[in-house]
């Protein structure tokens, strides 16, 4: 029975039945299958932890962006507002040095083009889209402890909206980065390009986000914050619906 | 755009201009061509007759060059980009227009050029948007490619708008009209407050600007298809 839910084809461009052939081993997948996509998502994970290039550099960056503004901080005091724009300001940034690598990697290696051959682009979409929301609620679990215990100053009084927000904040991010990785690791300046095509896109998240922080900051209650986490789950569902659709062009181009 | 159209659209626009600038603001109206006094914007309620429509031409072109795009992915015709581009081009140029009137009349009635209110945040988000459209395509060499992912960015920076015209007012306080804590209504569409000779003004300028656009991107896009040509021609020799 599980087996059969896993194989379920999941409605996608082109709809057809998976052919069934004995020893198929490099076969293309046409229909989207939640097997495929985990493939995808364990594929990443497999060949991070081969290199735990992005893991370390990510973790390093966390660690250098924290200390810089612990030491901008000094011995002021600042409000509570200010301290959640900067902890925004981190989780945005190392999402976004740290979101463009499972594309553009995947062009540097030259292994594009057998994943395109192999799998359908929508699998590849939801298994990337996985790989980095996993990876980024990681990195910002790492950087809201981390803010919490080194920085004095910031006081969370309602902590469920905190974490929610924090949660809510990281899918949002990878909703939205995941397409953007897909568009520029096609373009020539790949470095750059990112955090400019990403920011007009996701400021309204972020803006959320800091406001649902600042709510946390001053004890609201957990309805107070219902607003802002309606608008960080939209946001997230129109990104992926919208991403879904348009995905194919980008990866086979 | 056929010859009479232009003539039309030439007269409109300098109509609509003597009019704004020129009609006298009274206290009590006596004839039509005299404006209420509104108090609180004075003399200053003059430039609704023009940032307003230039700020809806923008959005219009937004629109189109989003429209275009998503067309070039469907039948992946280069005209289509061509298209896409000429409107996106023409809606930078509008969009730092509506901004400049903006912020002037933002120094003269709220003291200070910029505010951050949202109406203001998410024009600067629309020229944020064009800018990392045009940086993106100066990122590609290759011109379907470039065409293809123009399009898709265009896309998903089109479906976060409405986040900015309904999501934004509603949580963030501001000055504008429609904003949070404004009593008069809350939400994008204001109730029009105006007398009636100032708002018959306000939609003939409006509906005066939108057609000015469609000409200059009808402009633009003949000029496109000519360098393009001419490109063509050179690349065969």
């Amino acid at each position: 029975m599980t087996k059969m839910i896993w194989n379920m084809p999941i409605p996608s461009i082109p709809l057809r039945m998976e052919k069934r052939e004995e020893n198929r081993t490099l076969q293309f997948i046409e229909t989207m299958t939640l097997t495929t996509s985990y493939h995808i998502f364990v594929k990443e994970f497999v060949s991070e932890f081969r290199t735990r290039y992005a893991l370390n550099a990510l973790l390093m960056f966390v660690v250098t962006t924290l200390s810089i503004i612990l030491f901008s901080i000094g011995k002021e005091s600042p409000t509570q507002d200010i301290l959640s724009g900067t902890l925004w300001i981190v989780i945005f940034f190392s999402a976004m040095s740290g979101l463009s690598r499972t594309f553009v990697a995947e062009e540097e290696r030259g292994t594009s083009m057998t994943l395109r051959l192999l799998v359908n682009s929508s699998s590849v979409y939801i298994g990337k889209l996985l790989y980095n929301f996993i990876l980024i609620l990681f990195l910002s679990l790492i950087i809201a402890v981390s803010y919490l215990l080194f920085i004095n100053e910031f006081e969370v009084k309602s902590y469920e909206i905190f974490w929610i927000t924090i949660f809510l904040g990281s899918a949002g991010l990878a909703s939205a980065s995941t397409i953007l990785a897909a568009i520029i690791a096609k373009a020539n300046t790949k470095g750059t390009l990112f955090p400019v095509l990403a920011f007009p896109i996701l400021l309204p998240l972020l803006l959320t986000c800091i406001n649902a922080t600042k709510l946390s900051t001053e004890g609201a209650f957990l309805t107070e914050a219902v607003k802002e986490f309606q608008i960080l789950i939209s946001f997230t569902v129109v990104m992926v619906a919208t991403s879904f659709l348009v995905f194919d062009f980008v990866w086979k181009d | 755009m056929k010859m009479w159209l232009k003539i039309a659209v030439s007269v409109w626009i300098t109509g609509i201009i003597i009019a704004g600038i020129a009609f006298p603001m009274v206290r009590v109206p006596q004839t039509w061509y005299e404006f209420p006094f509104i108090p609180g914007l004075e003399e200053k309620a003059r430039n609704i007759i023009f940032h307003v429509p230039i700020s809806w031409a923008t959005v219009v072109a937004f629109v189109m060059s989003m429209i275009y795009g998503a067309m070039y992915l469907r039948k992946k015709d280069m005209d289509y980009d061509l298209r896409s581009v000429s409107s996106a081009s023409l809606g930078l140029l509008l969009c730092v227009l509506a901004t400049l009137t903006g912020a002037v009349w933002a120094k003269f009635n709220w003291g200070s050029f910029w505010n951050w209110d949202p109406r203001q945040t998410s024009i600067f988000i629309l020229l944020l948007i064009y800018g990392a459209y045009f940086v993106l395509r100066s990122a590609i060499d290759e011109e379907e490619r470039r065409a293809t992912l123009s399009s898709v960015y265009s896309i998903i920076a089109g479906v976060t708008v409405p986040f900015f015209i309904f999501v934004m007012p509603r949580i963030m306080s501001g000055l504008h009209p429609g904003s949070l804590g404004d009593e008069q209504g809350k939400g994008p569409v204001l109730e029009f407050k105006m007398a009636t000779n100032m708002l018959m003004v306000f939609f003939a300028s409006l509906i005066g600007f939108t057609v000015l656009y469609f000409w200059m991107y009808t402009l633009k896009v003949r000029l496109m298809r000519i360098e393009r040509h001419v490109q063509q021609i050179n690349e065969s020799h």
